[in-house]
């Protein structure tokens, strides 16, 4: 019980002259921050773009491409196939419709706000039935393309990121026009980093009639995935891979992983700076403390019950540290959207840099990290120093 | 260096500070060089852009393709020397992480692009087999290939006219980048590709072109993009420095905010570290009255305190630079994914010299001056 009195005692006081000893404290408490702020920014943003990425994912929706062909702009099947898979059991119908859909992805050119050149904005052909495949579409502005016009519907990231896309705007392709007619949402996932129009008219424009890049499925339950599976494995001369939207996602979403690992890598490199700046701080704020630790152990206090209580002081200041610079990087980043060349694909995908609660609780982890190996030493070093030798530094 | 001793006594006074200042300084540099190389991966390609070479697309998006055609008419343009064209391969080695760019392309793609010093005999080869493959060096050196291996490529993008898309290339030379540039792209017979594809026959997906005078680029692209305005085909010419920013301008985002916050962790260790240093000589106060008070004038004391600051930040940052480079393996393969190729290169090490003379000088500067203006008699008494 004494024990917890006299570190109770030695840490009140401590803290009583943290403002006296503001220097000191500020330059943990700044270092701490910086590193907290930087590793947390770089895994929000690798957070938010694996998060917008795989979001798009459901694990009863498919998507069928052609062998070989890990993504929708290399991959290419015949209408015919996709009539095929029309008939494929597994497949859930609605009013008798099998809902299958064979979509074109493509790219146009079209420049950002602000911007000299053009960015790759991924343009989808879809068919009506894509909208019973994706319920999840809403129309937030505007209203849908009619079938068979050449109107298109913008998602709302593209729609935030690129200019002359406003309502009612015509957008040069070939030798015509495509107008704008609507943005969509669908829940902050990477179709709302697209422009949505009709098949045939999307086909004509980039020279793919008779052919879709993907077909997507919904399925009865998810359980009937190898019902369709095998129909198409087993169908003769049928060169097709089918994997759910959850798998085709994560595999997109590889790019993200290496932007947390980067963020994770520099985050720990600045910790182990910002250590040694904690350790060389705090060495020279215990030795100008000797005497006073000196004091209190003439007086009867414990070495242990100093050096716990100089590790509590640490650890404060770097929950403090922590705190401020996760607030930073909340305060700067969290919702700032940008746009990228997403995991090592050739479209933009706009995403929202997303501070989660388990990023914030690695960045903690890195300020405590900091605090206890930067405190331990300097506590350690005075907690066993020789009472007179630390009476007679003054 | 009869000052030396001096120097050297106020940096092993306190060794452990000393060795503690030297581990954060090279903590920050260790994070400048690695920022660097990101930052010069985003802008690589465009420093070896040809001043001489426009590149054309189709106006509708990069990834269109064009009548063949048009490079005759593009050949007959004023100004204009020589037309090749390339077209997107795309396709898997093996395993799916075993990226690089592959293009079919004319023989005469080379001559357009004679940076790229081809091996003994392998153009001749290139345009006699039609399976051909002339690759770069360090792609040949990566995957161990040898002149007349058989090269199997896995198609997405392209079928054969078969329906098959299991391609397969003969290794005939490899090439060398005079500039510096890339060296980890491969390049394909366009005849044999052309001849077996099962789609878009006798299309391509970009042109590059020679022009004589680079003083004339803008003219040209704008004559090359008149010939072909308002048909199905437009197209989009653009210098190749532009065509390379453009991409580059894309991940641009992400590089810039990498960037700044690599910027925002390298100044906060290096504002502790200017913090430590001034700490270290108010300490010494009372030594630097003494200095003085024997005689040393005023200059040669802020001198001392500026070479103590020099010698930790160059320290720490050859040993900053050098960790980079350890472990630059390592951290390569982390940026790849969105930062393409790193490449640790010299300038590196020339700007992180200049960079720790200048945080030596913004740090040292201050204590030095106070060290220099210190009074005598208040020094002493300082204690």
């Amino acid at each position: 019980m004494s024990f917890i009195r006299q570190v109770l005692s030695i840490t009140r006081m401590n803290l009583q002259s943290v403002l006296q000893r503001s220097g000191a404290s500020i330059v943990i408490i700044v270092g701490i921050a910086g590193s907290v702020a930087v590793m947390v920014s770089l895994l929000a943003m690798g957070e938010g773009l694996s998060s917008t990425i795989s979001n798009t994912g459901q694990e009863d929706r498919v998507i069928i491409l052609r062998d070989g062909s890990s993504s929708e702009l290399s991959s290419g099947l015949g209408m015919q196939e996709v009539d095929i898979i029309l008939n494929s059991p597994g497949v859930k119908e609605e009013n008798g419709d099998p809902l299958v859909a064979g979509e074109i992805y493509a790219i146009i050119d079209l420049k950002k706000k602000g911007a000299e050149s053009t960015s790759n904005l991924p343009f989808r052909g879809v068919q009506p039935t894509s909208f019973r495949i994706r319920p999840e579409l809403e129309i937030i502005d505007g209203r849908n393309f009619n079938t068979g016009t050449a109107e298109v519907i913008i998602g709302k990231g593209a729609y935030d990121q690129y200019a002359g896309v406003e309502i009612g705007d015509q957008i040069k392709v070939r030798d015509g026009f495509v107008t704008v007619v609507g943005i969509f949402s669908t829940g902050g996932d990477v179709h709302e980093s697209e422009i949505w129009g009709d098949l045939p008219i999307t086909q004509n424009i980039f020279r793919r009639e008779g052919s879709v890049s993907s077909a997507i499925v919904r399925l009865e339950s998810k359980d009937t995935f190898d019902d369709l599976g095998i129909y198409i494995e087993n169908y003769p001369s049928l060169e097709l891979r089918v994997l759910t939207e959850l798998d085709f996602f994560d595999s997109q979403a590889s790019g993200s992983d290496l932007i947390k690992i980067f963020g994770q890598v520099v985050g720990y490199i600045m910790a182990v700076g910002a250590i040694f700046a904690a350790l060389n701080t705090m060495y020279s704020a215990v030795s100008t403390r000797l005497v006073e630790i000196g004091t209190l152990r003439a007086l009867g206090f414990k070495g242990s019950t100093v050096l716990v209580s100089l590790m509590i002081e640490a650890m404060i200041l770097a929950i403090i540290g922590g705190l401020l610079g996760a607030g930073i990087a909340f305060v700067l980043f969290n919702g700032y959207t940008v746009s990228t060349l997403a995991g090592g694909s050739f479209t933009q995908t706009a995403f929202a840099f997303t501070v989660t609660g388990e990023v914030v609780q690695q960045g903690m982890s890195l300020a405590l990290l900091v605090g206890l190996i930067g405190g331990v030493f300097p506590a350690w070093n005075a907690a066993r120093r020789d009472i007179t030798e630390a009476l007679r530094s003054i | 260096m009869k000052y030396w001793t001096i120097v050297k006594a106020a940096l092993t006074r306190k060794r452990v500070r000393t060795f503690m200042t030297i581990a954060s300084i090279a903590t920050a540099f260790l994070l400048f060089s690695l920022g660097r190389s990101v930052a010069v991966a985003f802008t690589n390609e465009v420093d070896y852009a040809g001043k001489d070479r426009l590149i054309v697309s189709s106006k509708l998006s990069f990834t269109q393709s064009m009548p063949m055609a048009y490079a005759n008419r593009i050949q007959a343009l004023e100004g204009v020397d020589k037309v090749a064209w390339r077209q997107w391969f795309g396709g898997t080695y093996i395993d799916r992480s075993n990226f690089f760019p592959k293009w079919p392309v004319p023989e005469s793609y080379f001559d357009i692009f004679p940076e790229y010093i081809v091996s003994e005999g392998g153009r001749e080869a290139f345009s006699q087999n039609i399976q051909g493959m002339i690759a770069g060096a360090d792609l040949a050196e990566k995957y161990g290939w040898k002149i007349g291996d058989r090269i199997p490529i896995i198609g997405d993008i392209w079928v054969k006219s078969d329906n098959s898309n299991n391609w397969e290339f003969d290794l005939v030379g490899t090439f060398t980048n005079e500039n510096g540039g890339a060296q980890d792209e491969a390049y394909i017979n366009w005849k044999y590709f052309d001849e077996s594809r099962a789609f878009e026959k006798g299309l391509v997906g970009g042109f590059a072109v020679k022009i004589r005078d680079p003083s004339e680029a803008e003219d040209i692209a704008k004559d090359i993009d008149a010939l072909f305005a308002n048909s199905p085909d437009e197209t989009k010419t653009s210098t190749e420095e532009a065509f390379s920013r453009m991409f580059a301008e894309q991940v641009g985002d992400i590089g810039f905010i990498i960037n700044s916050v690599l910027a925002a962790s390298f100044f906060t260790i290096l504002l502790l570290t200017a913090n430590t240093m001034s700490q270290a000589v108010r300490e010494r106060t009372n030594e630097l009255g003494v200095l003085k008070s024997i005689g040393y004038p005023d200059t040669l004391i802020m001198v001392f305190v500026l070479m103590e600051s020099i010698f930790l930040c160059l320290i720490g940052a050859a040993i900053g630079v050098l960790i980079a480079f350890a472990l630059f393996p390592f951290f390569s393969g982390v940026a790849y994914a969105f930062a393409g190729q790193v490449e640790f290169q010299f300038s590196i090490v020339l700007s992180s010299i200049a960079l720790a003379l200048l945080t030596a000088t913004i740090s040292g500067l201050l204590p030095a001056y106070s060290a220099m203006r210190l009074n005598v008699v208040d020094a002493l008494r300082k204690n």
